[in-house]
């Protein structure tokens, strides 16, 4: 591990930009942190405060100097890898006669900085999804191939995170390139780093670093370890999917159905919900037709559509559908419950629906040994 | 005319009356005979009086319901082992229904006054025949329910 | 081996329609040929492909053909929304984007040795077609071969050729029935699990393969296992909404399964829990 002190924290930027990459990293914009393309660090969201509750968040300048005070806001790293609208394939001609002429998909470098816990796993859970299956997406492989990934371990966890719980933050142990703690160093603010691959490796080769001591180490930890303490809302996933199992009709269904307004902005600010819709259209002249992919929501009623109707009619079933795939289905289909514990879905929800509260209604109901713990 | 065993035999091995007492098949026996449908023969017609019921024994026999636009409407074919008319349970005791034979069909009638009377005189035997027929009425019952969905028609 | 690349999978493959065949009034049957070089891929029966209309849409359609035919691969569906109605106005020549085989297929393997029952409804006949087809080619694997096909009316009925064909033959049961007929229908009129306790097929061992509307498929199921056949050994096939069909969308769960990778071919037993509750 090695130390950093944090004004060259630029330097990684400069080191980044000159070999090409595209710096992505958190930036306040509209009142909200937001990850987008940085020409340097100071472009980068610093000492700001971020109180977020069920259906709130409000960003203010913090008073510590501290530079990652705050946690994401709305946007995960999501878009980055899975746009939310992509061309599929281009065809050329018409129904008589056409000939595929897609072209190859190709993404720019990115380095992503400032990425946390959370993001990490939730790319790790994508990675499941769009490159670990009999199928792998080619949009996000050419996305992810290039990213390097440079997480910040949280020191300032929000009210509405629960990482500790789904074990995968506060801090990162997997899946990135560097990842860093923000500690103060012989008096001076600096970041421990540690390195995840050697990509990352190569880079700390080119900064100005040292040997991090036994005491940059253990401040390290102790950071991480008041993030865990700070952190109070809990999901314990196991029992979550037991309780959501056993609970297909519970008539919770119905209170939760009456207060949300299916506007889907869960799914969206989720890093780990993947589902998409296909688009066609052809140019005015006909000669040219498209398929594109759009992101898409469970929460949608024409999400289920058959021949003849939806499957899914009501706001019960649909919400039915995205708690129960989330922290239910997720285990059988991906080994792994299909939440990160990041809170977006808690703030960014208009009617405040808090999910750690309710899958409390669920595992309430479960019987203590279900048949079967995850279905 | 079948001698008496020999249809005793008949409603013996008959899939409906499978489990009834031999008490109870020699009483049926008494009113019971085996008669030929030959394809077009009209077994009853609606509004007739419900005089038999009838043992399918071999063959098959369409229900119909007759609509001076659409003809003659099959609704449900009836194959050997199956019951054939319940409408002799049900005062006015006149067919609903149009029965043609599809097949040569050769059925057991068991003439239905002399069997309410035996049901009326021996419960054991009335509830045993009626249990029967519960299962008949259940089944037809789920299948013109399933085939009013319509289910390979098209979907609006 | 499949005709979706690994690289580009959500990219069809051009393919020119050589024939059209109106199955019904609503049916109709596509065999197509790569409109490049080379042949059909293989497929296995139960398998789908996802089939585009050039600048309209791209729908899962049944292979309905022999898996044997190496020249041209045939698919049957009806005109039920967009991008089938606008697939039912295309004509020979005409071109179609394919992608597929998708999903996995009959394990008609597991049932060597065992007697075949098919049962069938409406449409779900196609998706079994390329079943009974390779049922037929190795008929000494398996015991008695029963197909049981219930459709709307005689009018709706599909296969109208193979259905004699195999009706003819001394090695296979063939029994159709319709919801309703007119007098001049010789067969049966009811519902199709009605002519479960009397087919011939020994329940204890038999193989059950299922396609058609849940409803049906669930009827079929009940009158199965009354008769003795076991849950282990009745396979269904299911349908949703699907726009990617390699488990990427999201669009076709039910439960935990994925219809396009887990399925659409599924074990009953591992359905049934999702069949029952309304809404999943």
């Amino acid at each position: 591990m090695y130390i950093l002190e944090r004004e060259y924290l630029a330097a990684l930027a400069t080191l980044l930009l000159g070999r090409g990459y595209e710096l992505i990293g958190p930036k306040l914009a509209g009142g909200v942190i937001t990850y987008a393309p940085l020409a340097g660090i100071e472009e980068m969201a610093r000492k700001i405060r971020d109180a977020q509750g069920p259906g709130h968040y409000r960003s203010s300048p913090g008073e510590e100097d501290v530079w990652f005070s705050y946690v994401p806001g709305a946007a995960s790293l999501k878009p980055w890898f899975n746009p939310p609208k992509c061309l599929v394939c281009r065809m050329r001609g018409s129904a008589d006669e056409f000939l595929n002429e897609t072209p190859p998909v190709t993404a720019p470098k990115r380095a992503f900085i400032g990425v946390r816990a959370c993001e990490v796993a939730a790319l790790r859970m994508q990675d499941k999804i769009f490159l670990e299956g009999p199928y792998a997406d080619p949009e996000y492989r050419a996305r992810r191939e290039g990213a390097l990934i440079l997480a910040v371990n949280c020191s300032h966890p929000a009210e509405t995170c629960f990482c500790a719980s789904m074990q995968t933050g506060p801090k990162a142990t997997t899946g990135f390139d560097l990842a860093l703690t923000e500690i103060s160093a012989k008096g001076k603010p600096a970041f421990l780093i540690e390195k995840g691959s050697d990509a990352g490796g190569e880079l700390l080769g080119e900064l100005p670093v040292r040997m991090a001591t036994a005491k940059d180490k253990e401040a390290a930890i102790l950071v991480s370890e008041r993030a865990a303490q700070q952190i109070t809302r809990e999901i314990n996933p196991e029992r979550a999917a037991r309780g959501l199992a056993a609970g297909l009709e519970h008539p919770h269904w119905a209170t939760l159905e009456s207060r949300c307004m299916n506007c889907a902005n869960c799914t969206l600010v989720c890093p780990t919900c993947f589902c998409s819709t296909m688009e066609d259209s052809t140019s005015l002249s006909g000669d040219t037709a498209e398929r594109w992919r759009l992101w898409d929501s469970c929460f949608v009623s024409e999400f289920t559509y058959i021949h003849g109707g939806s499957i899914r009619k009501s706001g019960a079933s649909r919400y039915r559908q995205w708690l129960g795939h989330k922290f239910s289905h997720w285990h059988k289909q991906f080994g792994a419950s299909g939440c990160v514990g990041c809170g977006r879905c808690i703030a960014w929800c208009p009617a405040g629906i808090d999910i750690t509260r309710e899958l409390a209604v669920f595992e309430a109901s479960a019987p203590a040994t279900a048949r079967e713990t995850v279905r | 005319m079948k001698q008496h065993s020999e249809i005793g035999a008949m409603l013996a091995e008959h899939e409906f009356l499978r489990g009834m007492s031999s008490k109870h098949i020699a009483l049926m026996e008494e009113f019971t005979s085996v008669d030929t449908f030959h394809p077009g023969d009209y077994v009853f017609r609606a509004g007739e009086e419900a005089e038999y019921t009838y043992l399918i024994r071999s063959g098959r026999i369409s229900i119909e319901i007759y609509d001076p636009q659409r003809g003659a409407v099959l609704l449900e074919t009836i194959a050997a082992e199956k019951v054939l008319g319940w409408s002799w349970l049900v005062p006015p005791y006149k067919w609903c229904f149009d029965a043609r034979a599809v097949e040569v069909t050769r059925m057991l009638c068991l003439n239905a006054e002399r069997l309410r009377q035996a049901g009326e005189l021996d419960h054991e035997f009335g509830y045993e025949f009626h249990k029967r027929f519960t299962g008949v009425f259940a089944e037809r019952l789920r299948a013109a329910r399933l085939q009013l969905m319509d289910m390979y028609g098209p979907l609006t | 081996m499949t005709l979706t690349t690994l690289d580009a999978p959500m990219s069809p493959l051009p393919y020119r329609i050589r024939q059209v065949t109106w199955e019904n009034r609503d049916t109709f049957s596509f065999a197509l040929a790569p409109a490049g070089e080379g042949s059909c891929e293989r497929f296995l029966p139960g398998q789908f492909n996802m089939l585009y209309v050039y600048g309209v849409g791209e729908v899962p359609v049944s292979i309905s053909g022999d898996p044997a035919e190496g020249d041209m691969i045939v698919h049957t569906t009806r005109y039920v929304g967009n991008v089938t109605k606008a697939m039912s106005r295309l004509r020979a020549d005409q071109m179609i984007g394919v992608r597929g085989p998708l999903g996995n297929h009959w394990p008609a393997g597991e049932a060597k040795g065992k007697d075949l029952l098919i049962v069938a409804g409406g449409i779900g006949l196609a998706p079994l077609r390329p079943l009974i087809y390779e049922a037929l080619r190795r008929r000494s694997d398996y015991g008695k071969i029963v197909l049981l096909f219930g459709t709307r009316s005689p009018d709706d009925m599909l296969f109208r050729n193979e259905l004699r064909q195999w009706r003819s033959r001394f090695d296979m049961d063939v029994q159709i029935c319709v919801d309703r007929a007119h007098q001049d229908w010789f067969g049966h009129v009811g519902v199709v699990s009605s002519l479960i306790p009397r087919a011939g097929f020994d329940p204890y061992l038999t193989h059950a393969f299922i396609c058609g509307p849940e409803i049906m498929m669930v009827n079929t199921v009940e009158a199965l296992i009354k008769r003795g056949v076991s849950e282990e050994a009745i396979f269904v096939t299911m349908e949703r909404n699907m726009k990617c069909g390699i488990g990427l969308c999201g669009h076709c769960q039910l439960g935990t399964a994925f219809i396009c990778k887990d399925g659409p071919v599924f074990r009953y037993d591992e359905m049934a829990p999702w069949l029952t509750i309304r809404e999943m």
